[in-house]
């Protein structure tokens, strides 16, 4: 943890182009995993000419539909052709709404993207707040009020936080709108949803992160030299604990991009997860891929650039040392 | 808590919930069944603790039923999961190469999908059912077990004692059964552990999205979902299926915290088994 690096060693950056091209590969081959076998189990899940018909429609009319689909052709042509148009840039039609898939991605991503991101900046500002005041007051009051909260937050699923706010403060005290998307307002109650679950995962990884940086040596130096806790924390602990908070708030972002579908689905919020649940249903394969691979390239970047960033944060890991 | 409460405290709870589970017919006050529309949406009173729903069927007796699906559901995908994840993890770390590499690069595929939209893809696929659902989790989480016994493995299979039982002309099966599983047992229960309270929400989740267990067999999720639908009218629909949910998941994460602060810190792979089982003398691991 200690040990003082040689400045030779710093030529071994991880962030050389070589490393970035070597992760970026890997990266690219786990998508490419991902896309393959989405467009297999896809194909098994059944026949979507059959839910595109409308009632009472022959054999002929469903064959027709899946002649217009591509369906009839080798499962081979299909996902050759699809890789093909995939790397144009072309991710297929929407077999329900007939418009290009990434239209339709696009149309609903900022949305997402809007919710997510406000989720984030809440649980980092109350996650990395109480994880530091835990560590800082260990065994004080402030612990023994704060933890227990913390570990509800991590046994509050998603739907039922949802429900209960939506509960008191839309139908109880009609402070704020339930449902659907109209003006900043109802961003509110979505995002503080989204927020609970990962703000106690983040308090906890700061708590544990601060309490292995308070026994180093370090502090009690700093102590000595007359630092005040404030200084302690913004000019020693900070950077010191930022790798696992940062490892921590990265996948909560990707989850959250990805995975916000039940949340989504009680607030009526118009994004991603909404549209993944509606083109499940559907059996609306190219929009489906299209979420899937969106979801996992998000989730394959964020990964890759946290990695980066370590090396920018702490020179040690850049010089491929240390313990961090 | 001291460290003994800790541990009893949480065992209880869930001791209390596999109980209600396993004697629901005997416990509950109505067949969670039931429909009789004339005492459709009733508030809270004495013959129906928890109100009754839409179709006038008594919540508490839905809810007491719905314990069963979420512990079945959650222990058959822990245990399916681990175990499938557990064996493919040793086999890759012990035979290496091309195995194991193959091994634990679909390990970082399914890793690299976000968990809950790859289960509702995979309950889609399948088709909703009990079985499916516990078949859909164990697809999403067997990595999260492979990886641990994979680096457990990799660090057991240069080990003396394993090396030593090489050299007496020990099979590869035996060897893994015999000196390695030991080592990677305590860890993997800790993961399941941690991993159980997560199932519960996601089986719950899933039947909210109406793609878990099917109507009419009551579930936690599916009950929450009726709340949302009568969020404005009938409150005790959105309230007591979620705090059966809130309780469980609480218990059991704190069970898995204290499971893992046996063996942490930090040197998982290292700790045997006898100190997992018996607990050291100090009150606290340092910090």
């Amino acid at each position: 943890m200690t040990a003082v690096i040689p400045r030779r060693r710093l030529a071994a950056l991880p962030a050389t182009p070589r490393y970035i091209a070597g992760r970026a590969g890997q990266a690219l081959l786990a998508l490419f995993g991902v896309v393959t076998i989405v467009f297999f189990a896809l194909r098994l899940s059944g026949d979507p000419a059959r839910l595109l018909v409308p009632e009472g429609a022959t054999a002929a009319d469903i064959a027709r539909v899946r002649d217009r689909l591509g369906l009839n052709d080798s499962l081979w042509h299909q996902y050759t052709t699809f890789l093909g148009n995939a790397v144009h840039g072309n991710l297929g039609y929407s077999y329900v709404q007939n418009r290009p898939a990434t239209d339709l991605l696009a149309e609903r991503l900022p949305y997402t993207a809007n919710l997510a991101v406000a989720a984030l900046v809440l649980s980092l500002l109350f996650g990395v707040t109480v994880g530091t005041v835990t560590a800082l007051r260990r065994g004080r009051w402030q612990e023994r009020v704060l933890m227990p909260i913390v570990l509800a937050g991590q046994a509050m699923p998603a739907f039922w936080t949802g429900l209960l706010l939506v509960l008191v403060f839309s139908v109880g005290l009609r402070w704020l709108p339930s449902t659907g998307y109209d003006g900043p307002l109802s961003l509110l109650l979505p995002s503080v949803t989204l927020a609970a679950l990962s703000a106690a995962a983040i308090a906890r990884v700061t708590r544990a992160a601060m309490l292995e940086q308070l026994a180093q040596d370090y502090v009690r130096t700093a102590r000595a030299k007359g630092a005040g806790t404030w200084r302690l924390v913004t000019r020693h602990l900070a950077r010191n604990t930022a790798i696992p908070v940062l490892t921590v708030a990265a996948l909560e972002l990707a989850n959250l991009l990805g995975g916000a579908v039940v949340t989504e689905v009680i607030f009526a919020w118009p994004g991603l997860g909404q549209l993944t649940v509606q083109s499940v249903e559907a059996r609306d394969f190219p929009v489906v891929q299209a979420i899937v691979l969106l979801a996992s390239a998000v989730y394959v970047v964020v990964n890759l650039a946290t990695d980066l960033l370590y090396g920018v944060i702490d020179r040690r890991v850049a010089a491929g040392g240390g313990s961090a | 808590m001291n460290g003994r409460s800790r541990l009893t405290i949480p065992l209880v709870i869930v001791g209390l919930y596999v109980l209600l589970a396993v004697f629901a017919p005997l416990l509950s006050p109505d067949d969670p069944n039931a429909v009789a529309l004339a005492r459709r949406l009733l508030p809270p009173q004495a013959h129906h603790l928890m109100g009754t729903d839409a179709l006038g069927r008594d919540v508490l007796s839905r809810v007491m039923y719905g314990t069963r699906v979420s512990l079945l559901v959650a222990a058959a995908a822990v245990v399916v999961a681990g175990v499938a994840g557990v064996a493919l993890g040793m086999v890759a770390g012990w035979r290496g190469g091309w195995l194991g590499a193959v091994v634990m690069r679909i390990v970082d595929v399914v890793l690299s999908v976000p968990f809950f939209l790859l289960a509702v893809l995979v309950v889609a696929v399948l088709g909703p059912s009990l079985v499916n659902v516990v078949v859909c989790l164990a697809i999403v989480r067997w990595p999260r077990y492979a990886r641990v016994a994979y680096s457990t493995t990799l660090q057991t299979r240069g080990r003396g004692f394993v090396r030593a039982a090489t050299a007496t002309g020990a099979s590869g099966g035996w060897i893994l059964a015999r000196h390695v599983l030991p080592e990677v047992l305590p860890v993997a229960i800790v993961v399941g552990t941690l991993e159980f309270g997560l199932m519960v929400v996601y089986e719950a989740s899933l039947s909210f999205l109406g793609l878990g267990v099917q109507p009419p067999t009551a579930s936690w999720g599916s009950i929450l979902s009726d709340g949302q639908q009568y969020i404005a009218t009938a409150w005790w629909l959105a309230t007591f299926p979620g705090l059966a949910l809130f309780v469980l998941v609480l218990a059991v994460n704190l069970l898995g915290d204290a499971a893992r602060d046996r063996l942490d810190p930090a040197k998982r792979a290292t700790v045997t088994r006898r100190r997992f089982l018996r607990r050291p003398r100090t009150a606290e691991a340092p910090a």
